[in-house]
Formats: C-alpha cells, sequence, structure tokens
C-alpha cells in the first residue's frame, strides 16, 4: 500500500535555528532518505518551501481568486512530505516514528486511495 | 519518592491484585475493569493528599465493590450475584486474606488462544491497569487496532473459560514461557534495540519481578527479572548531562544503580541453584559480565562470546548473532566479528534492524573498510528513532 507522511513542523521555529543545527537535521534527513531507498519503501519525498511562499486558488462564480498565503493558518504548517510503499499500517506508523520530525514536529500517515479502483470501466 | 508517584505504585499494585481476584470471583471483564477504573482513579485522586490507607487493597475493593453492585442491580441479577458479593465483602474486612490470583492472570493472558501480538499488552492493561492509548502509542500500533485486540483478546479468555483459579506448579512450568516472552516483548516495545527498552520499559521490569515473586521455583522467571533489572540499572547512565546517548562502553559505572544489580545478581544466583538453565539467564549472565566491570574495570568478552554462542544455538536469533559478532570482534578482533556479522546478515530479518546497521558500522571502521563503515553508519541513522542515538551516529 502507499503512504504519505505529511510533516508538520513550527517553520518560525526552523528560521530561528542556529546554522549547525539545521545542518544537523539536513543530515538525519538525508540518512533516513537512504535508508527508505535501501529498505525500497520510497516512492518519492522532499521538503516544502516556507509558507510565505505559498497561494491558494479558487474559482468563485467562475472568477478565479488568487490569494497570498497558505490554505489555512495553523501553528505548525505543512514542510514536506514522503510517499512510501509499505506492506501495512504497521509498517507504516514505524517508519513514520523514524522520520526525523517527529522528534520535533508531528507526522501525519495518510493512506492514498487508489485512483485505479476507481476508474470508469 | 512523590506522593502522587508513591500513590500510583500502590495503587497499581493493587490493580492486578483485585482484577484477579474479582475474575477468580467470577466476574466478567468488562464489569470488573469498569468498577475498579473507578477505585483507581478515585485513589489516584483521593490518596496523594490523604495518604495511602493502610489497607489500600481493602479501600480499592470497597469501592470497586460499590460500583459492581450498582451494575448488578441495573442488570437486574442481584439476586444471582449476591451470594458472591456477600463473599467479597468478607474479604474485605482482611484484606491480607486476599489470595494473589496474578499469577493466573498473566498465565490467562498469554493463553494459546490469546493472539502473540495482544499478550503483552493485555498484561500491562490487566495487571497494571495502564491505558489501552499509553500501550498502544509504545507498541507503535494506532490505539483504535489496540483497543479491538484487547477486547478480542479478553473475549477469547472468557471463551476459553478461565477461572483464574491458582495454577498447578506443572501447569506454571508449561506456560510460564509465553508469559516470559510477552514481558520481554513489552520490555523492547516501540525501541530498535531490545537491550536500550522502550517507552514501556519500566513497567514491563515491574511484570518481570512480580512473575519472579510469583514462580520463584522457575528459573527462567528469575532470569528474565535479572536481565532486565541489569538493563534498568544502566539505562540512566547511557545518556549524558546533555542527554546525549553513550554507548555501554563509555558508560562510566558509578552511574549504574547498584541496588538494582544487586537484586539481579541475587536472582540469578538463585536461578542457577535451580539447575535448569534457560535463554533468559543466559541473556542476564551476560549483562552480568558487563556489570562486573565496575569492580575490575574491564569487560571479559570471551565469556560473553560464549555465553552468546550458547544463545545462538538454543535460539538461533539474528538479534543474538550480531551480539554474537560484536561480542567475537572485542575477543578475537575486527575481522573475525565482521565475518560473523556478514554471515548473520544472510536472514533478510536484519535488513530493518537499527542495531545490526550500527554494529557493521563499527566493526567495518576497525576493520578499516571506511566506504563500507560510513554506508552502514548512514543506514543506522536512517532507521533509528530515538534522536539521541541518531546524532550519536551521525557524529552531531
Amino acid at each position: 500500500m502507499q503512504v504519505m507522511l505529511l510533516i508538520y513542523d513550527d517553520e518560525a521555529a526552523w528560521e530561528r535555528m542556529p546554522e549547525a543545527e539545521r545542518k544537523a537535521i539536513y543530515g538525519a534527513y538525508f540518512a533516513y532518505t537512504a535508508a527508505l531507498r535501501e529498505a525500497g519503501a520510497m516512492i518519492a519525498g522532499e521538503p516544502l518551501q516556507p509558507t510565505s511562499t505559498a497561494h491558494t486558488v479558487r474559482l468563485r462564480d467562475g472568477a478565479p481568486q488568487v490569494l497570498d498565503g497558505p490554505y489555512a493558518e495553523t501553528k505548525e504548517q505543512l514542510g514536506g512530505y514522503y510517499l512510501i510503499e509499505v506492506a501495512d499500517m504497521t509498517q507504516a506508523l514505524r517508519w513514520a516514528a523514524r522520520c526525523p520530525g517527529a522528534a520535533h514536529g508531528t507526522i501525519e500517515v495518510r493512506p492514498v486511495m487508489s485512483m485505479a479502483a476507481m476508474a470508469p470501466a | 519518592m512523590t506522593a502522587a508517584a508513591t500513590a500510583e505504585r500502590i495503587a497499581r499494585d493493587g490493580y492486578g491484585r483485585l482484577l484477579a481476584f474479582l475474575l477468580a470471583r467470577g466476574h466478567g471483564f468488562a464489569a470488573a475493569e469498569d468498577a475498579l477504573a473507578d477505585a483507581f482513579a478515585a485513589a489516584l485522586s483521593a490518596w496523594p493528599a490523604s495518604g495511602v490507607p493502610d489497607r489500600p487493597e481493602a479501600w480499592l475493593l470497597t469501592a470497586a465493590r460499590r460500583r459492581l453492585v450498582d451494575g448488578h442491580r441495573r442488570a437486574a441479577t442481584a439476586a444471582a450475584a449476591a451470594p458472591d458479593l456477600l463473599r467479597d465483602e468478607a474479604a474485605e474486612t482482611d484484606a491480607e486474606a486476599l489470595p494473589d490470583h496474578r499469577l493466573a492472570l498473566l498465565l490467562a493472558c498469554a493463553a494459546p488462544g490469546v493472539e502473540p501480538g495482544a499478550r503483552a499488552a493485555l498484561m500491562l492493561q490487566c495487571v497494571l491497569g495502564l491505558d489501552a492509548a499509553r500501550i498502544a502509542s509504545a507498541f507503535l500500533v494506532s490505539p483504535a487496532a489496540m483497543g479491538q485486540r484487547l477486547v478480542r483478546a479478553k473475549r477469547r479468555i472468557a471463551a476459553a473459560g478461565a477461572r483464574f483459579a491458582l495454577p498447578g506448579r506443572a501447569e506454571v512450568a508449561a506456560r510460564l514461557p509465553a508469559v516470559l516472552e510477552a514481558i520481554y516483548a513489552a520490555y523492547a516495545a516501540g525501541a530498535a534495540d531490545p537491550e536500550d527498552g522502550g517507552a514501556l520499559a519500566g513497567e514491563a521490569a515491574w511484570l518481570a519481578r512480580l512473575s519472579a515473586a510469583l514462580a520463584p521455583e522457575e528459573p527462567e522467571a528469575l532470569g528474565l527479572a535479572a536481565l532486565l533489572l541489569h538493563l534498568e540499572a544502566r539505562r540512566p547512565a547511557g545518556r549524558d548531562a546533555a542527554g546525549r546517548y553513550v554507548p555501554l562502553s563509555a558508560q562510566d559505572p558509578g552511574r549504574w544503580q547498584l541496588p538494582a544489580q544487586a537484586e539481579a545478581e541475587t536472582l540469578l544466583r538463585r536461578a542457577a541453584a535451580l539447575g535448569r538453565p534457560g535463554r533468559f539467564q543466559w541473556e542476564a549472565a551476560v549483562q552480568s559480565v558487563h556489570a562486573a566491570r565496575r569492580v575490575t574495570g574491564r569487560t571479559d568478552w570471551a565469556a560473553i562470546r560464549l555465553l552468546y554462542d550458547a544463545l545462538l544455538g538454543l535460539t538461533g536469533s539474528p538479534v543474538v548473532a550480531v551480539n554474537r559478532a560484536v561480542a567475537l570482534a572485542e575477543a578475537e578482533g575486527a575481522s573475525a566479528g565482521l565475518a560473523a556479522l556478514r554471515a548473520a546478515a544472510a536472514d533478510p530479518r536484519l535488513a530493518d534492524y537499527q542495531p545490526y546497521w550500527a554494529a557493521l558500522a563499527a566493526l567495518a571502521d576497525r576493520a578499516g573498510d571506511l566506504a563500507a563503515g560510513a554506508a552502514a553508519r548512514r543506514r543506522a541513522a536512517g532507521l533509528a528513532t530515538d534522536p539521541a542515538m541518531r546524532a550519536f551516529l551521525l557524529g552531531g
């Protein structure tokens, strides 16, 4: 099954962080990504630019609205993701616990729906 | 210890005793647990201020009984249950006379009909009164899934018609290994390396000591208690003042907890005197050799290697094979250890086993294969759950 690991963290704390500490976290993510890849679990995964770079788009009464900023103002923000292939939820939770972000932020673990199963016949 | 912590420890001790007692009296799991949960909560709010009563179990039983009587009335089965409840009242006047049925409860939790993945969780809930959500988190399982597992397990136990009577010696001997196995699993829950212990390590060590006290003629029960006491004695020394990971070889023996180590040694000697060696006694003996460094200033790796030889022959466990390879490297040199480690890696279960990669990194470095060492270290860091371990491996 495919599972999304959504990494939420306080991006303000990240921006205040000393360079050495930030480097250590990059190193931890580098090792984590390599372990996922070597285990054959990695499909995709990247960090995201800060929410200050985000835009939201919607159509209202046929007219587009473009706004600066993220969809929702929250205490912790979506800062990155992994899409992984695992046998079951037990494995997914184990990988989530190993994610460096689990130690300071929160990892949301969401199974992916299979579009293939929903395709019109 | 604070008043609240003392109250909690005593209340937990009483919880398991009373649940086992009520089950042995024929109450169902759901009714007994509900009643005790209320009594337990009342105790935790009252005792820290008022002091722990002289007879804490009598106090808990009185509180639980009220709730049970109410429940029976509501269920309109008061007539059927009345004699039972009257007997409870008699027992309550003399809490010393409450027979301890916890061994029967432990055996029921590890009965063949209970799925192995639920056994440890069931013991922690029934004997220590831990809540399901906390147990689930420690095992890295979703609370809903763990809740279902526990409910299913209790239904199985009830369906099997367990009477929770005091078990005979042969029954204990036959069924205790599954109990000890589950307690060991609870100790290691969520931890990458069983020796480091997980979020429930203290509670599991408590269960192991209880098992040893309830089955003193079973050497493996004594062995498991000795093992976990040794590991717990060293746990505080596994972190420095800044919270950084400290490997065993770099630990200051002065920070090891002497009373726990002494208790472990006493248990291990008693186990040895029974003349039936086994897996947990040998694992405890390994930790006993490590503990001797406090006195001798050195580690007898040749002795540890022999113990792991015996353990590997007995269990065939890949985890033991990794530990044996590390001991071999210390006793005979890095290349001998590395060869043993690479042979062990044929077992696919080691692919995600973090301590294997950490051991490979250390031994490859020492054998001069720095590229292999660096790759293994990165893999070990990527598989680590403990941030302190990860930082240690990444040199942070």
